[in-house]
């Protein structure tokens, strides 16, 4: 209970909870809510904002706003289902090298060092143009490689701190094998950083995600907020007096993005306690 | 000294692992990418081409993976990149000569006018925390840093230049001048402040947020405190004591952003037709030109390293800890 009122009186972090559930309902119950299907093209062409047609219609016909909310499905579960494996890569990773020293760290560090310079977006670019895409699975792996890196730095550094505490050294003394310490002993002292970490690379699976879909490198025929803007941008929807076409996914990405800056900021504020007021 | 040999070691090494990757990635995918990519040209290429193309690509079963590696080497070290294809007949080189300035100029000034701005930001909003604006500035820089560059990048083409009218459409300057050297300057910077100005404003909140965070650490820090109890001027305190050190992360964070704003500068550079390695590198995606867009993440990833060694140069010259081993 001390606990949920603590993270209630951080305003950042009530608020970027609250767009992330919100946006969530809205894509369970996507079928609810959007009232025609996403593919639909049974509508008459380019038409304006309506009643009918609450952000009007595309070139092909379809709803935008239908289009909007089955994109919210795809789009949230790309950026969850990313954040998860790179947090959970750069968790074992960061955690594994900190731990263990030695040899075991150069090499894990040195591979950590290499992704975190290596630039991504252009690498995402790169592959995402070898391999023809037919799911949202390549997207999701692409920009998993180039993302777990600086998570795993973050968390390699905090282990150094933690490993020297004393409940490490009993720990060790009451022969607990490593791992196990590691995972079950160290681990959750870290979980608001390993959060954080899950936030932040939330944020940037979903800007990347955009970005590939936008240059048409991901499926241009799956419903993402993504490829609803590469399609507005393809039709000129700019030109045509569409300008909604294009304004509202690209806003709800950047809402989405922020709630998820604002959650990894107020984790970041509530576990170091000076950047507490 | 031993500083300076790790970081030459990481360079060189980070530079073999880019190469190899770039290597490695079309022999990996499923379905050979560059055989639909022959099968695409045929007919429209020069048998020489083919055939230089069947040698980069590996298609020549004849060779083993291992010599089309040591051949690929050699290619680079001669600067060979084969032909392009969009812009057949031009050689690759030519086309990325032609492109790398661009690009340079452009992720240069954003980075440096970003990172000064955004760094005052912090130090502002560290430093008045606590006031309104200061610490209403965390929420709106949280909100710039979740836009999506080429999103931003439309909207503001749409508005500024299409709409209004005050800044050209596309390109990188005006093509139908007969002027040449600094007299198209003028012409350069008027075709640059959209694309400049979307990338500063996304990049700006990471620099403050860092630079914030830093600086509210650093003003906990007893020195501080006894800069205060001294009776020194606060502004002496705020620019000469506490930024100082706090800007160190900062520098180190540089690797990790300087990759994120090279990547938001490409698809700037899409949507502004911005004449740089973005823009080529959209054009040989679409149009599966393989040799291009490999000798463009090879330059870019070049780019990023040295750039980086550079960074960790400019840490070990400002921060005597790193220099001597220290840290």
């Amino acid at each position: 209970m001390r606990k949920l009122s603590f993270i209630l009186s951080n305003k950042k972090a009530v608020v970027g909870g609250c767009v992330l559930l919100f946006l969530v309902l809205v894509a369970i119950f996507a079928p609810v809510i959007a009232p025609y299907g996403p593919n639909e093209t049974r509508f008459f062409p380019s038409l304006p904002p309506s009643r009918e047609h609450l952000l009007g219609t595309t070139s092909l016909g379809q709803d935008i706003f239908s289009q909007v909310v089955w994109g919210t499905r795809l789009t949230l579960t790309v950026g969850l289902v990313t954040g998860s494996i790179c947090a959970f890569i750069s968790t074992t990773i960061g955690l594994v090298a900190g731990y263990f020293g030695g040899w075991v760290d150069e090499v894990l560090s040195l591979i950590t060092n290499v992704f975190l310079v290596l630039p991504g977006l252009p690498l995402m670019i790169i592959i995402a143009a070898y391999i023809t895409v037919q799911s949202v699975v390549p997207i999701i792996v692409v920009i998993s490689i180039t993302g777990w890196a600086w998570g795993a730095r973050v968390l390699r550094s905090q282990m150094l701190t933690l490993k020297s505490r004393d409940y490490v050294k009993a720990a060790i003394v009451a022969g607990e094998p490593p791992l196990r310490i590691i995972f079950v002993e160290i681990l959750p002292n870290m979980l608001g950083l390993i959060v954080a970490n899950f936030f932040g690379a939330a944020l940037y699976a979903v800007l990347s995600e955009a970005g590939l879909e936008f240059l048409g490198l991901g499926n241009v025929n799956a419903v993402t907020w993504g490829t609803i803007l590469y399609w507005a941008q393809n039709n000129q929807a700019m030109l045509l007096g569409q300008a909604q076409w294009m304004v509202v996914p690209g806003l709800l990405i950047a809402i989405l993005g922020m709630s998820f800056a604002l959650l990894n900021f107020a984790v970041d504020e509530m576990t170091n306690p000076r950047l507490r007021r | 000294m031993r500083y300076f040999v790790r970081r030459i070691g990481f360079l060189l090494f980070t530079a073999w692992a880019a190469l190899t990757i770039n290597f490695i990635l079309p022999h990996m995918m499923p379905g050979n990418p560059a055989q639909v990519m022959l099968a695409k040209f045929q007919g429209r290429l020069s048998p020489q081409a083919l055939s230089a193309l069947t040698e980069a690509f590996g298609l020549n079963m004849d060779k083993s993976l291992f010599m089309q590696y040591i051949d690929y080497w050699k290619r680079i070290f001669t600067g060979d990149f084969g032909i392009s294809l969009t812009y057949y007949p031009s050689r690759v080189i030519d086309v990325l000569a032609e492109s790398v300035p661009w690009t340079i100029g452009l992720v240069g000034c954003a980075t440096i006018i970003a990172f000064t701005l955004g760094t005052l930001l912090g130090i502002f909003s560290a430093w008045r925390r606590n006031s309104a604006l200061a610490d209403a500035l965390v929420p709106v820089a949280l909100f710039f840093n979740s836009i999506p560059y080429f999103w931003l990048s439309l909207l503001f083409l749409y508005l500024f230049a299409y709409y209004l009218g005050w800044f050209p459409l596309a390109g990188g300057y005006n093509i139908y001048t007969m002027a040449t050297g600094f007299a198209l300057l003028p012409s350069i910077i008027h075709h640059g402040v959209l694309p400049l100005s979307t990338i500063v404003i996304t990049a700006l909140g990471g620099w403050m947020l860092t630079m914030r965070n830093n600086m509210i650490s650093v003003r906990a820090d007893d020195y501080v405190a006894f800069a205060h109890a001294k009776g020194l001027p606060d502004r002496e305190i705020k620019y000469r004591y506490a930024a100082r050190n706090a800007i160190l992360p900062s520098i180190t964070g540089f690797s990790m952003s300087l990759g994120f704003v090279i990547g938001g500068s490409l698809l700037t550079e899409v949507v502004f037709s911005y004449p740089g390695l973005g823009y080529i590198l959209y054009q040989a995606v679409t149009s599966l030109d393989y040799p291009l867009m490999q000798a463009i993440f090879l330059f870019i990833s070049l780019g990023v390293l040295i750039a980086n060694f550079f960074t960790d140069m400019i840490y070990a010259l400002l921060d005597p800890r790193v220099r001597d081993g220290g840290v």
